[in-house]
């Protein structure tokens, strides 16, 4: 017998891994010039916004398909806070993911009732409605033009300050959500994902849970908007159009929605392709099918999913045996 | 203990179970036996509420638990198993049978302290009394077909019942599997005094393990008696045996 008797994995490399990039990252505004620390201030809320996604899409079998709903609201609810309310930022700053966990568990009431693809379907007319409601409501929102010039605290102002406050922030929401899955909710969520009915069927409220998933959801979505606006200084209703939700859906999918980390890595890959490779096309998108078509092919499971399987069959494996 | 009183319930007009009793007295292994198609699996749906009768009463131990959502009915202490594997695929063996215990113990809004550390020797508990420890730490879809009937079972035990309904627990299973689980049933109504409830096409295992048979046949209860009444009855002959006398 083993001593580890829960039969947890060995998580020693997946710490070293994280060490190193943690690291890269604490220095990254040192090495690289200003664009980079913006581009990664976007590419690590863009995966924020992924990992509330596979929150509820790879730990709860949700498919919640229009998620960037609660991404825009969050980062509205801020904007609005800061030019219209003249609160300060860190009230404004509240305010996003308030804001996002509410509108999270307005829908997630509403769509429970259906489950897997029709879930899906209703979450995004449900959510294009928040989006058009944006898109029209020039007095209030900004309507198509959005919201320019957000002021910002002196803190916040300059590229380092707002990369590392997203950074801190980021990585925060990441051990918190972590925390989250790692908790009897999150097995209780993952028991949902794999079998509802079995789930109901051994004491757990499947719909309730899916609640508040949801719910935990939007809030850290509504962070992502919230940091955003902190980055970006701006919103557009194209932030809670239904094809940024696609992407964010496709970040989770190719770095593997299994893994807590995948969507981390989708984010990556997805919003680095969107700024390299849009510099020579408008058919970026066309690039990113085709990589998303071979990822769909050879690992199924997404480019972490496959990492982890390899990994486990390498330390895993071999105890098992014992 | 549990009284199943008159119960109907017809999907599109056709009656899957129509006027069907049984009667489960505490510490009995009962079967339910019938042709395919009887309504076996529908009845044990009716019990365990996830379906809702048109009408008739479920009670256990004196109260109403007709139309109760199943995750209610789980609070009773009532757990089944599915005919059909019904695991959670990607969970390990342990995480299968923890997340049931979680559940019992009305641990799943616990959203900050980590699962590893909890329910630990509960789970293992259960996993030894069904001969899966060894295996804990396999994911179910990884296992053989007869492991995953036994963590199906392994999952209901998670609930702590002291009414088990298992929905033809040997379907599929090798001989040897199928003499493992007459074992494990046997273990657990005579060590842990649960009372089963189960259907089943294997007579011989019927026979050998169950204290009272309750015979369905087109969704009506013909007959509830011991071994031998059932056996010798002309009715179950002429429905379930093709007439053929065996006794």
């Amino acid at each position: 017998m083993t001593k580890n008797i829960s039969g947890e994995k060995d998580n020693r490399t997946a710490l070293i891994v994280c060490a190193v990039i943690g690291l890269f990252l604490f220095l990254l505004p040192a090495l690289l010039p200003r664009f980079y620390v913006y581009l990664a201030s976007i590419i690590l809320l863009t995966g924020l916004l992924a990992t509330s996604l596979n929150f509820v899409l790879g730990y709860g079998g949700v498919f919640q398909f229009h998620h960037c709903v609660f991404y825009g609201a969050g980062a509205y609810a801020t904007a609005l806070m800061l030019t219209k309310g003249g609160f300060s930022l860190w009230l404004g700053f509240l305010m996003g993911p308030i804001v996002g966990a509410i509108l999270g568990f307005i829908l997630a009431v509403i769509c429970v009732r259906l489950s897997k693809l029709y879930f899906g379907m209703l979450q995004i007319s449900l959510g294009s409605l928040v989006w058009v409601t944006v898109y029209r409501w020039y007095s209030f929102t900004g309507g198509d033009d959005g919201i320019h010039g957000i002021p910002m605290p002196d803190l916040l102002s300059s590229p380092n300050s707002s990369y590392y406050f997203t950074l801190l922030v980021t990585i925060l929401c990441l051990v918190i959500m972590f925390i989250m899955v790692k908790s009897p909710f999150g097995s209780a969520l993952q028991g949902i994902r794999d079998n509802p009915g079995r789930s109901e069927m051994i004491g757990i409220n499947v719909k309730r849970h899916q609640v508040v998933a949801l719910t935990i959801a939007g809030f850290f979505a509504g962070v992502a908007g919230a940091l955003f606006v902190v980055v970006d200084n701006t919103v557009f209703p194209d932030m809670l159009f239904w094809s940024l939700s696609l992407e964010v859906f496709i970040m989770c999918l190719l770095g593997g929605w299994f893994t807590f980390l995948g969507p981390m890595l989708g984010a990556a890959v997805i919003v680095s392709l969107r700024t390299f490779v849009s510099t020579f096309t408008v058919y970026w998108a066309m690039v990113l099918g085709i990589i998303f078509m071979f990822v769909i092919f050879f690992l199924p499971t997404g480019v972490l999913g496959y990492i982890e399987e390899k990994l486990n069959k390498m330390i895993i494996e071999p105890t098992i045996k014992e | 203990m549990l009284e199943v009183a008159s119960i109907t319930k017809s999907f599109d007009g056709f009656k899957a179970v129509s006027q069907a009793n049984l009667q489960v007295e505490k510490g009995e292994i009962v079967a339910v036996i019938g042709p395919n198609g009887a309504g076996k699996t529908t009845l044990f749906n009716l019990i365990t509420g996830v379906l809702r009768p048109d009408s008739g009463t479920v009670r256990f131990k004196g109260e109403d638990i007709t139309g109760l959502p199943p995750y209610e009915i789980c609070k009773k202490r009532i757990s089944r198993s599915f005919q059909i594997v019904n695991v959670f695929q990607r969970l390990t063996v342990f995480e299968n049978v923890q997340v049931a215990v979680l559940s019992r113990m009305g641990k799943t809004w616990n959203l900050f302290s980590p699962s590893k550390k909890l329910m630990i020797e509960e789970t293992n508990r259960i996993l030894e009394n069904v001969g899966l420890i060894t295996k804990r730490r396999h994911t179910s879809a990884l296992l053989s077909h007869g492991d995953r009937k036994v963590l199906e079972i392994a999952i209901a035990l998670g609930g702590d019942p002291e009414f088990l309904i298992l929905d033809e627990p040997t379907a599929g299973m090798s001989p040897e599997e199928t003499s493992r689980c007459i074992d494990l049933m046997k273990h657990l109504s005579e060590k842990l005094g649960l009372t089963i409830l189960f259907c089943e096409h294997d007579m011989e295992l019927v026979f050998a393990i169950a204290n009272r048979i309750m015979v369905m046949v087109r969704g009506k209860t013909i007959i509830q008696g011991t071994c031998e009444q059932v056996r010798c009855d002309q009715a179950v002959q002429d429905a379930y045996l093709g007439g053929s006398d065996v006794c």
